[in-house]
């Protein structure tokens, strides 16, 4: 029986300089659950997730994977065990087509069987709407289409847990409402951590929330707990829309 | 489409070759046989430079790897060819691996730099060693040693043959290991190596094994380099000849299959052709080279791409 989180972090901590990015934070994950990571700009959000998948090392604590601790793994070791992460700031292969793209990021598991290559990176293209785009090369795309391609190459790579940055950032009212949609069918299947500042978008899609102020674990339960927390209240849900 | 597409070119570019032997004055087959030789060196180039993205200024040693190899093991080691090549290809192979342990830790500018002094050291040890190599003034391998099972590869049709089959097999080989998923993983490298990384990739690994095929191929254009003319210099492994096929690949087209002969014909010609009118001969080629870093940037083959032929590989 797999156990009930899938991610744990102990006493993770990211020190910049004198700066305390990340500190000491001790986190679970729940399995085949949306779990929003929200908090303001500079929280740390992006240096947490950064340690998880890999890409930032930390300054000390570890990182346990379905229960293997993972923390000396280089990034692409940790991708292979079954995660995937979306960049804050856009990352693609801008100058192949969006089949390429997706190809690329199906590739790993299936480049050997050209057959279940193909309908996987064609399945994807659809799901996500980019089908007919599939011939495009990835910089001409408009910024929302590049956003949702990144999304694609995450889901294509049938992640276990999925890593997401600030995805709707910049996407325009439709492209959200599609997001909400993809999320809330993907949740079936895999963990998301979703690092978020619409709020509609998380209450709308998020199962739990975690709360990061100042580098520091703030609160995290669920979506009613958090509203009732009176210190998360008072710090940020209630005072803007831009939690 | 695409694939087949591309054999057809492919196809067509080898039946060019052949074709070119039997029109050509004999001046030109002789020039011809030196292209295609140079050609697979840039070929090799172009795997680490135009699809991985990665800029060497050191191959020479890669290239020169390979032609000591093969001289001094028949010279000294009194191999036929065959084994003398071998040992040619297995050098370049063997400090491909050396180098890209040690130089691969560093990107951009620094690998640059890096790559530079390996091939520099190199280039310094086959002068220290000039007792057997001969330094700069570099030796000749026998006419009579030259042959592979009775064939004299010395005359001008075993010769461009001899270069024709290495060509075909270099060609056609990165044609197809570029269009594998392994190449389109070098590709991905080039276009957003964190993103490559972050998609599961080992991006070290596959940096190394682009460095050390590049190697190889450029050993193997050693090698025959020297089987086929006969001659063994310190020269071949001087920085010009670390640049030249960053020229030849820039000029063609970094990153198709077929710009690397492109650009070693085209700089060929320019240098013959503009020094047959002019003793400033490397004036005119350079002005060439700035119009066409200008006005086509992605080489004679890529801009082709870019205009009128989207499917090139
Ligand atoms: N590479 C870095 N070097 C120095 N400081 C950094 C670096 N990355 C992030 N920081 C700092 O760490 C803090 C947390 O950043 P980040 O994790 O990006 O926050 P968030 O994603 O929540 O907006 C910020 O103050 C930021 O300036
Ligand atoms: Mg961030």
């Amino acid at each position: 029986m797999a156990a009930v989180s899938i991610l744990e972090t102990k006493g993770l901590t990211k020190i910049y300089g004198g700066l305390q990015a990340n500190t000491d934070i001790n986190f679970s994950l729940r399995r085949n659950a949306i779990t929003a990571l929200i908090g303001p700009n500079g929280a740390g959000k992006s240096t947490f997730v950064g340690m998880v998948s890999g890409r930032t090392k930390p300054t000390n604590g570890s990182v346990f994977f379905e229960g293997q601790d993972i923390s000396r793994l280089p990034a692409h070791k940790r991708i292979q065990l079954g995660m995937a992460y979306t960049f804050q700031i856009t990352s693609i292969f801008p100058g192949l087509t969006v089949e390429d793209n997706v190809a690329l990021a199906a590739g790993r598991k299936l480049a050997h069987d050209k057959t279940a290559h193909a309908q996987k990176t064609a399945a994807v293209l659809d799901k996500i709407g980019l089908g007919d785009r599939a011939d495009q090369v990835a910089s001409d795309l408009s910024y929302g289409h590049q956003r949702v391609l990144e999304i694609a190459m995450g889901l294509a790579q049938d992640p276990k847990l999925f890593i997401l940055d600030e995805p709707t950032q910049g996407l325009a009212e439709g492209e959200v409402d599609a997001f909400v949609t993809l999320m809330r069918t993907m949740a079936k299947e895999t963990t998301i951590l979703l690092i978020e500042h619409n709020m509609r978008v998380v209450t709308e899609t998020a199962d739990h929330v975690a709360v990061l102020d100042q580098g520091r674990l703030l609160a995290s339960g669920t979506v009613d707990e958090i509203h009732a927390n009176a210190a998360v209240q008072a710090a940020y849900l209630g005072t803007t829309a831009n939690a | 489409m695409v694939v087949f597409r591309s054999a057809a070119l492919h196809s067509c570019v080898l039946l060019a070759l052949v074709a070119l032997f039997f029109v050509l004055p004999a001046y030109h087959v002789g020039a011809f046989s030196r292209i295609m030789v140079l050609a697979i060196y840039a070929i090799g180039y172009n795997l680490l430079f135009g699809y991985t993205g990665l800029l060497s200024l050191g191959h020479a040693m890669f290239f020169a790897a390979g032609m000591y190899g093969f001289g001094l093991s028949m010279n000294f080691g009194g191999l036929t060819v065959l084994p003398a090549f071998a040992v040619g290809v297995t050098a370049a192979g063997l400090l491909s691996v050396a180098v890209g342990f040690l130089a691969l830790r560093t990107i951009g500018v620094a690998f640059m730099i890096v790559t530079l002094m390996f091939a520099q050291t190199f280039y310094l040890v086959i002068l220290y060693f000039g007792e057997y190599t001969r330094g700069d003034e570099g030796f000749i391998i026998q006419q009579a040693q030259r042959s592979i099972a009775g064939i004299d590869l010395t005359t001008e049709t075993a010769r461009y043959f001899t270069a024709f089959i290495l060509f075909a097999i270099c060609f056609l080989a990165m044609a197809r290991l570029v269009q594998s998923p392994f190449g389109k993983r070098l590709v991905a490298i080039r276009e957003n190596e964190e993103r490559a990384r972050m998609l599961g990739y080992d991006v070290g690994r596959l940096k190394l094994a682009a460095l050390v095929v590049s190697g190889l191929f450029s050993g193997v254009a050693g090698a025959a380099y020297a089987m086929l003319f006969g001659y063994v210099g310190a020269s071949f492994a001087a920085v010009h000849y670390s640049i030249f096929p960053l020229l030849w690949v820039l000029l063609g087209g970094a990153g198709t299959t077929v710009g690397p002969l492109i650009g070693v014909i085209f700089m060929f010609y320019l240098i013959d052709v503009s020094s047959s009118f002019t003793n400033a001969y490397m004036l005119v080629a350079g002005i060439a080279l700035v119009l066409l870093t200008l006005f086509a940037p992605q080489g004679i083959a890529g801009t082709l791409r870019k205009r009128a032929v989207s499917w090139l590989p």
